[in-house]
């Protein structure tokens, strides 16, 4: 016991000792010396109270008969009559049906595709190429999703798109691809990688020039072609950054592309664009069935961070980089 | 670093190197050059894949509809006319909208930079008491909301339906730019800059306005940007906070116009067939225009925004 404390002590500026050994007075003191600091954060701590947590605190709806005069607190409880509704209603096998399959699949083709990109324009010899291949493949990500779904519709109408234009050169018929069930997964996969894959590469690229030379260097002394550095010495090391960006995404799982999916909607493909988000939309602000949408909402939340916890404790025992 | 083959490679035939010893090889040189050859044409085929649609859109908006029905636009406009961009021009809704975007994208940025700044930086200081638990505050939101219904009843409550405010505030500050801002102020703001400032009776605020402000031009320009560009291509709290045509932003309308196919101000509505067939020639070259002209900025501004992103992306990388 005598030992240590002096050894702490001896250290310069020592001064983070625990908690519980100050006293009030000194904490207190401590507050009210940092009060500007609070100042500065008392916006951004404002806005999440306001527009973060006051939505939680609402949430209890989804067990409530919302009534607007009621408000939040005073409105009737009803348990999980919601939830029940919801997954007895025909819709509740499609909706998540087409969520997890667009999830699925956008996680399958889309997360990929930006690490073989990052890990081919940086093996590129011509720097100047390098920045070129950059620009180009991320200029799509500044394009407003509005405009993106509104190119999909000029492009593969089915009267002057240029798609169809192509088909019907080959000899083939015009497809409405707009207003087909099957064909709104892979326009919606496809759209998607054409319009992020360039910027989710950035991130990537930043990692893959952090690897030292010196494991190139070393190992093309050693003889090693280029595949084999890319598998070796590439992938191993932005490996980190892969796993922390799985997650991420795993956590978003069930949040992206809701606003694309909204566009893309048409009364013809609703049979697969439907999917949790737009449905709560639907029911919830366009037919004002506030509770029974809560409900869905946080069904989707709580899936969501389910599947993120899962992954995060997957990502551990697998002794990879984790969120925490 | 010159680590070409030496010249004993080529002289050496291949075959007397043993297959277990891997060397520098003729084989190997190939594989490489393979290799580049294929990840060169991939890439090309990529940006092939991602310019075209977008040359294609250009070449259409200037191209007579005919032409494009009759699938004759490939490479160059076929029967050059500028009606489309002239409708446009012509159409108070597009002007109107650009408008409000302009006002909206100024005032949002303005607020979430500040707010941003401000908030982060505070979190970024560890001798601020509560800090853990504050920061533990903002991430939780990263992981778990309300959702959007409450979002909206929440916002009805605050009596800002149909009001700016309901375009720029709900989503003002991302809790993932905080966290990017907060690691900038950890990792350029040496504590004993702050220590020397505080000797010598520098407050908190003064600290922050006259030193830590002018030190983190990259991350301004940075945190601009991204509002800018977010603000700029948003529609969704417009759509569902706002319900007052005229203060649609720019996004929103061209939602209406270009997806829900809104073609009534084009005039010629009602009438006979043909006078119809040509509203709907003009619909139709309108959108080819209009999607230039809606990304247009955006495109403009981007190799100047560039420098700026990737050096986020670094930011974001040290985390």
């Amino acid at each position: 016991m005598s030992r240590t404390i002096p050894a702490r002590r001896g250290r310069p500026s020592a001064a983070p000792l625990p908690q519980r050994r100050i006293s009030f007075s000194l904490r207190l003191k401590r507050i009210s010396r940092a009060w500007q600091l609070y100042v500065l954060l008392a916006p951004a701590l404002v806005y999440i109270l306001v527009f973060k947590y006051w939505p939680m605190y609402g949430v209890q709806i989804a067990f409530k008969n919302y009534n607007p005069a009621e408000g939040f607190t005073d409105s009737p409880w009803v348990g999980l009559t919601h939830f029940i509704r919801f997954v007895n209603s025909y819709q509740f096998g499609q909706v998540l049906g087409n969520t997890l399959w667009i999830a699925v699949l956008g996680l399958l083709v889309a997360f990929p595709i930006p690490i073989i990109l990052a890990l081919l324009v940086n093996q590129l010899q011509s720097e100047r190429f390098k920045k070129f291949t950059q620009t180009v493949l991320y200029s799509p990500a500044f394009i407003s999703t509005v405009v993106v779904v509104g190119i999909m519709f000029v492009v593969l109408s089915p009267r002057s798109g240029l798609v169809n234009n192509a088909i019907q050169l080959a000899g083939g018929e015009p497809i409405f691809f707009m207003g087909s069930a099957e064909w709104f997964r892979p326009i919606y996969v496809i759209s998607d990688v054409w319009q992020n894959a360039g910027f989710s590469m950035i991130v990537y690229l930043a990692a893959l020039a952090a690897i030292d030379p010196a494991l190139h260097d070393a190992a093309k002394v050693d003889g090693a072609s280029k595949l084999q550095r890319i598998r070796h010495i590439d992938l191993p090391g932005i490996m980190p950054v892969v796993t922390i960006l799985f997650i991420l995404a795993i956590g978003n799982l069930l949040n992206v592309g809701f606003e694309k999916a909204l566009l893309m909607q048409t009364p013809l493909n609703l049979s697969s664009s439907e999917i949790i988000q737009t449905y709560v939309y639907h029911a919830g602000l366009q037919q004002a069935q506030f509770s029974y949408s809560a409900a869905i909402g946080l069904f989707n939340s709580v899936l969501n961070l389910a599947l993120l916890l899962f992954f995060n404790t997957v990502a551990r025992r697998a002794n990879q980089a984790t969120l925490w | 670093m010159s680590l070409k083959t030496s010249p004993v490679n080529i002289d050496t035939p291949n075959r007397n190197v043993s297959p277990a010893r891997p060397r520098p090889t003729l084989r190997d040189r190939y594989g490489d050059r393979a290799f580049n050859i294929a990840a060169t044409a991939i890439l090309l085929l990529s940006i092939l894949a991602v310019v075209y649609p977008l040359y294609f859109i250009v070449i259409a908006s200037v191209s007579d509809p005919n032409a494009i029905y009759e699938g004759k636009v490939w490479l160059f406009p076929s029967g050059v006319t500028l009606e489309g961009y002239q409708r446009i021009f012509a159409d108070s809704r597009i002007w109107n909208g650009l408008g409000n975007t302009v006002i909206y994208t100024v005032l949002g940025t303005a607020i979430s930079v500040t707010t941003i700044l401000c908030g982060a930086y505070a979190l970024s200081r560890k001798d601020m008491p509560g800090r853990k638990i504050l920061m533990l505050l903002f991430v939780i939101t990263m992981f778990f909301d309300g959702g959007l219904i409450t979002k909206y009843l929440v916002v009805r409550d605050l009596g800002m339906l149909n009001t700016v405010w309901a375009v720029v505030l709900p989503g003002a500050v991302g809790v993932w730019n905080l966290i990017i801002a907060r690691s900038f102020f950890e990792h350029t703001i040496p504590n004993e800059l702050r220590e020397a400032a505080q000797m010598d009776g520098a407050t908190d605020f003064k600290f922050f306005f006259k030193m830590v402000l002018p030190l983190s031009k990259p991350l301004i320009m940075l945190m601009v940007m991204i509002h800018v560009v977010a603000q700029w291509n948003s529609f969704f709290d417009a759509l569902i906070f706002l319900n007052d045509d005229s203060k649609y932003p720019l996004q929103l309308v061209l939602r209406n116009i270009l997806i829900q196919s809104d073609v009534s101000s084009t005039g010629t509505t009602g009438g006979d067939i043909q006078s119809y067939a040509a509203a709907q020639r003009i619909a139709e070259l309108t959108k080819y225009a209009m999607i230039v002209v809606s990304s247009l900025p955006l495109m403009i501004a981007l190799p100047f925004m560039q420098k700026h992103f990737t050096k986020g992306a670094m930011i974001g990388a040290v985390k």
